[in-house]
C-alpha cells in the first residue's frame, strides 16, 4: 500500500533540518502537487487543515487536556509540534464523513444508467502523524482494504498520501499510547519521521526517511548530517516522553476482559453518565462505521447514494424491522468499548483502540475509557475473590 | 396557464398557531421550486397563491400548534382532507414556544397582553398536531432545515421513507468539522441531547445549541444538566434555555424535581 521502505538510515542517512528546512518540507511537499495538511490554530483548537506554508503550524502552543476539557495555551517555547491530539484524525481525511458511491439516472425510454463513483485522485501529504496516529491509520487500512471487500476509494487516497511522522514529545494528560504499544517513538510505516528538538543550540528536527520516496523528498531539502547532540537529545526527549503518559491501561489481556466483563455492573455506572452524542466515535482515528444514504431528486430520474459517517451510539444504527436492537445507552457502550478493546481483534486482529486520549477529551461529560476499563478490571478482581463464577 | 396536464400528486399547506417561517421555508427553495411546481400540483398555500383548491391532498404540510377550539374541528378536516400529513417545525411536532402557557395561566397571559381579553378565545394549552391526529410524519426545527423539507417531499414523490435522522447535533458537528465549543471553550450547549437537522448551524457560528429542533431520539437529561452548570449555567439558565421552542418535548424528559419549580410565567 506505501511506497517502497527502505532500511532507516541506510539510503538516507538521518540528517537535521533546522525551521528553514520544515519550511522547505512543505514548499517541497506542495510543489510536488500534494496537498499538505498538519496542525494549525483555528477556533481554539489546535485542528488538522490545509496549510500553504509552514508559518502556519502552531509554534509556541500546546494544550491542556483532561477527560471533557481542551485549551489551547501559549508556551514559552516556540515549538511546533508540542500539542497531543486535537478534535480531527487523519480519517478525516483518508475515510471522509460522507462520500458519494453512485448515481443513476433513467432516460426518456425509461432505461436506467448506474455509474459508479470513480475515486478522485489525491495526493495527501500529512504533516505532524503521531506515532499512535499512524498506528490508527494502519488499523484503519485493515478495515477498509484487508478483507475481501475492499473500498477502493480509502485506497486510492491512503496510497496517494506521504506520511511526515513526528515523534511524541509532549504527551498529553490524557495520552496512553503506552499502555497501547503505539508510541510515542516513530514505528515503521512512514515516509518521512522528525523528532522535534528545541534547546540552546536552536529549534530543529532530527529527521530520517521510511521509504524510497521520504528519502528523494528529504534529499531535496536544506540539511545537515546529525550530529551526536541532536540525536541523544532527540532519543531522550522520546524517552522521557514515555514516562509521561497522563494515562494507563490496565495491565491485562484487554481482550479477555472484555469477553468476561458482558455482565458487569460497571456498564449501569457508565451508562447513567453517558449522553450516547457519538462524540467518541466521531473522534476516535479508528471508529470506522458508517451507513448509506439514498437520495433521490424531485423529478424522480435521478438517485445518488452516498456513505457517510454512523457511529453505534446513534439508535438508527441497530435499527431493523420491529426497531432498534440496542435501545439500551448500557448496550450501545458496551457495544463500542468491547469491540474496541476486545472483539477488534476477533475482527481485524489487533487492538481498535492507540491510546490517542480523542475519546476522553471530547466526551463532554469526560467518560473515560482507561477509567472505565481499570473499574471493569476492578470488578472482574473483586468477582474472582468474592469466589463468584464470572459466566453469566 | 394552460398547457398539458399530468396527474400530479396535491400538495396543501396549512396553518396552525404559528409565525409562518416553516411554511416560508418552502418559498425559500428557490431553485428547487419551479421543478417541485413541475411535479406537484400546489392546490392550498395561502401564503403563496389566493388560488385555493379543495381537497383531497395527496401530501398535506401543517405548521403550527393546536391552540384554539376553531383548530381542534379544522385538524380533523384537514387529517380527513389528506392521504399524507406531515407537520412541519416546533410548534406543530411540539407546541412551539406558545406552549409555555401549559406550564401558566393562560388567563392571566391573555389579560396582559391583550386590551380586550374578552375577544380572545383559547385553549389552556398549545398542543402538537399529533396530540389529536395521526400523523405521518414529523419535522422538527424551529425553523425547519430546506434541505431536509425537500427530502420529505421527494421521499414522498418516490415512494420512499425520508433520511432525517434522529441523532443528536453532535454528529454534524463532528461531520462538519467544527470543534466542540463545550469541551474547547466551555461554552454551554444542548447539542448532544438535541435532534440534529440543522447542520450544526449555531456551532458552526461559536453559538451553543440552543436545542430548536428538541431532544434527540436518545438523551440522558441527568447528565447533561450537571454539563450544563458546570459551563455557567444557573438552573434558571439552564430551564430557560430548555423551554424555549420545544418547551413540551423538554419538560417530558427532564429529571423530576432537579431544576426546581417551573417559574415560566409567574416572574416577570
Amino acid at each position: 500500500m506505501t511506497a517502497v521502505a527502505v532500511p532507516p538510515d541506510a539510503d538516507s542517512p538521518a540528517c537535521v533540518l533546522d525551521g528553514e528546512g520544515v519550511g522547505a518540507l512543505v514548499r517541497e511537499l506542495r510543489a510536488r502537487g500534494r496537498t499538505v495538511i498538519g496542525p494549525t490554530v483555528r477556533d481554539g483548537a489546535v485542528v488538522l487543515a490545509e496549510l500553504e506554508s509552514a508559518d502556519e503550524l502552531p509554534y509556541g502552543w500546546g494544550v491542556e487536556l483532561e477527560a471533557g476539557h481542551y485549551r489551547i495555551r501559549r508556551r514559552s517555547d516556540t515549538a511546533a509540534f508540542a500539542h497531543s491530539a486535537g478534535p480531527q484524525s487523519w480519517k478525516n481525511f483518508l475515510h471522509p464523513e460522507r462520500v458519494r458511491q453512485w448515481s443513476a439516472d433513467r432516460g426518456p425510454d425509461g432505461g436506467v444508467t448506474v455509474r459508479a463513483e470513480r475515486p478522485e485522485p489525491t495526493s495527501f501529504a500529512f504533516l505532524g502523524v503521531r506515532p499512535c496516529d499512524l498506528r490508527a491509520i494502519q488499523i484503519q487500512d485493515r478495515v477498509m482494504t484487508g478483507g475481501r471487500h475492499r473500498d477502493d476509494a480509502y485506497e486510492e487516497r491512503r496510497s496517494g498520501a506521504f506520511l511526515v511522522l513526528v515523534e511524541c514529545t509532549e504527551p498529553g494528560a490524557t495520552c496512553f499510547c503506552v499502555s497501547m504499544g503505539t508510541g510515542p517513538a516513530a514505528q515503521p510505516g512512514y515516509d518521512l519521521a522528525l523528532t522535534e528538538v528545541l534547546d540552546s543550540a536552536g529549534h530543529r528536527f532530527l529527521a530520517r526517511a521510511g521509504t524510497a520516496r521520504g528519502a528523494e523528498v528529504l534529499r531535496s531539502l536544506p540539511r545537515r548530517p546529525a550530529d551526536d547532540v541532536t540525536r541523544t537529545r532527540a532519543r531522550e526527549d522520546v524517552e522521557a516522553a514515555a514516562g509521561r503518559m497522563g494515562r494507563t491501561m490496565p495491565p491485562v489481556d484487554l481482550r479477555a476482559l472484555m469477553a468476561d466483563s458482558l455482565t458487569a455492573e460497571r456498564w449501569d455506572d457508565v451508562a447513567a453518565r453517558c449522553l450516547t452524542c457519538g462524540n467518541c466515535t466521531m473522534a476516535c482515528p479508528t471508529c470506522f462505521c458508517t451507513t448509506t444514504e439514498d437520495v433521490t431528486d424531485l423529478t424522480g430520474d435521478h438517485a445518488e447514494r452516498w456513505r457517510r459517517w454512523e457511529s453505534c451510539y446513534d439508535l438508527d444504527f441497530t435499527h431493523l424491522p420491529g426497531g432498534s436492537v440496542r435501545t439500551s445507552p448500557r448496550s450501545r457502550y458496551r457495544q463500542w468499548l468491547t469491540h474496541k478493546l476486545g472483539t477488534w481483534w476477533d475482527q481485524f486482529d489487533s487492538s481498535g483502540c492507540v491510546g490517542c486520549g480523542r475519546c476522553l477529551v471530547w466526551c463532554p461529560v469526560a467518560i473515560d475509557i482507561t477509567e472505565e476499563a481499570h473499574a471493569l478490571h476492578q470488578e472482574a478482581l473483586d468477582r474472582r475473590a468474592g469466589g463468584k463464577d464470572e459466566a453469566p | 396557464m394552460s398547457g398539458p396536464q399530468r396527474l400530479r400528486p396535491r400538495l396543501g399547506v396549512f396553518k396552525f398557531a404559528s409565525c409562518d417561517g416553516c411554511q416560508l421555508t418552502l418559498l425559500d427553495c428557490e431553485d428547487e421550486l419551479l421543478p417541485l411546481a413541475a411535479e406537484i400540483e400546489i392546490a392550498h398555500f395561502v401564503e403563496a397563491s389566493s388560488d385555493i383548491r379543495p381537497g383531497p391532498y395527496d401530501l398535506s404540510l401543517v405548521e403550527g400548534s393546536v391552540s384554539t377550539p376553531e383548530h381542534l374541528e379544522r385538524v380533523r378536516r384537514i387529517r380527513a382532507e389528506s392521504r399524507h400529513l406531515v407537520t412541519i417545525g416546533a410548534c406543530a411536532t411540539a407546541g412551539g414556544v406558545q406552549a409555555l402557557r401549559d406550564f401558566a395561566d393562560v388567563a392571566e397571559f391573555r389579560a396582559t397582553v391583550y386590551a380586550r381579553p374578552e375577544y380572545i378565545e383559547t385553549l389552556a394549552t398549545s398542543t402538537p398536531i399529533s396530540a389529536h391526529v395521526p400523523v405521518d410524519f414529523e419535522l422538527r426545527g424551529c425553523p425547519i432545515d430546506r434541505g431536509q423539507l425537500l427530502e420529505v417531499i421527494t421521499a414522498f414523490l418516490a415512494g420512499r421513507r425520508p433520511d432525517i435522522p434522529n441523532h443528536s447535533v453532535c454528529f454534524a458537528c463532528k461531520r462538519r468539522g467544527i470543534t466542540c465549543l463545550p469541551v474547547a471553550r466551555g461554552i454551554p450547549c444542548l447539542g448532544p441531547v438535541t435532534h440534529a437537522g440543522c447542520g450544526a448551524l449555531c456551532p458552526a457560528y461559536d453559538r451553543g445549541c440552543y436545542g430548536c429542533f428538541g431532544p434527540s431520539a436518545s438523551t440522558n437529561m441527568p447528565a447533561m444538566i450537571p454539563l450544563l452548570r458546570g459551563d455557567g449555567m444557573s438552573d434558571e439558565d439552564i430551564l430557560r434555555f430548555l423551554h424555549t421552542f420545544n418547551t413540551r418535548d423538554f419538560a417530558a424528559i427532564e429529571p423530576p424535581g432537579e431544576l426546581g419549580d417551573r417559574e415560566e410565567g409567574t416572574s416577570s
